[in-house]
């Protein structure tokens, strides 16, 4: 699946977007942020404090809790400041 | 009528609200809302507006179809710019109409409300020093003022 990032989050991964492959325990969004975490200390900075990170599977909002199979795309980014 | 824009460049609020009277002799009022960038007590030189383009569209097209199954208003005018933008420029623009003021009331300030926390927009801040501030964090604020609408 294609993982992409914005804002703070991007900056801190260091990429825009990414191909990603969790492996087959990573079920949930909550289980996709912990995985992401462990890949090396730019991710560590990025999702180390994953309750403040939100979350969209094909450019829809989900909560954690949502399962990740059959996602195409998935978004990580800070909580929004348009307007 | 439902119209979403996401641009760099500016816009002109008198002609985007222009558009939901267009033909028509039916409409009683119009509410508008623009929003612009501050300079912060002269501190700020500009807004960087980061978006998810495809997300940004579809998600502010959802809110607008959200308003319109909630209130019997006639037509939505939603645009939100990106890139830098500096003091003094407009921002964020939403028009709304309809037969009377109390529905495009309501409907403009939901738009606005749920707009801040739940479409895929992010503010970076150039300070005037030539630094940068770093990313706008959300507000409670915020929060509570969407949320009021649930």
């Amino acid at each position: 699946m294609k993982a992409v990032y914005f804002a703070w989050v991007r900056e801190r991964v260091g990429c825009s977007e990414e191909e990603i492959t969790p492996p087959a325990d990573v079920v949930s969004v909550a289980d996709l942020l912990a995985w992401l975490g462990q890949r090396g200390e730019e991710y560590e900075h990025a999702f180390g404090n994953a309750k403040v990170i939100r979350v969209a599977i094909d450019q829809m909002h989900v909560k954690h809790d949502a399962l990740i199979a059959g996602a195409r795309e998935i978004a990580f980014f800070p909580p929004m400041t348009g307007g | 009528m439902l119209i979403v824009r996401i641009q760099r460049e500016d816009f002109d609020p008198v002609a985007e609200a222009d558009v939901l009277t267009c033909g028509r002799t039916d409409v009683g009022a119009i509410v508008t809302f623009t929003g612009l960038c501050r300079d912060d007590g002269g501190t700020l030189n500009a807004l960087e507006l980061e978006h998810y383009p495809g997300m940004a569209e579809s998600q502010l097209t959802r809110i607008a179809e959200e308003a319109r199954a909630r209130w019997p208003v006639q037509g939505i005018v939603v645009l939100h710019r990106y890139g830098m933008v500096a003091p003094g420029e407009r921002i964020v623009f939403v028009a709304v109409s309809g037969s009377h003021r109390g529905e495009a009331f309501h409907a403009a300030e939901f738009l606005m409300d749920y707009l801040k926390t739940s479409a895929p927009f992010w503010k970076r801040v150039h300070l005037r020093d030539g630094t940068s501030g770093g990313w706008v964090e959300a507000k409670d604020a915020d929060d509570s003022a969407a949320e009021r609408w649930t």
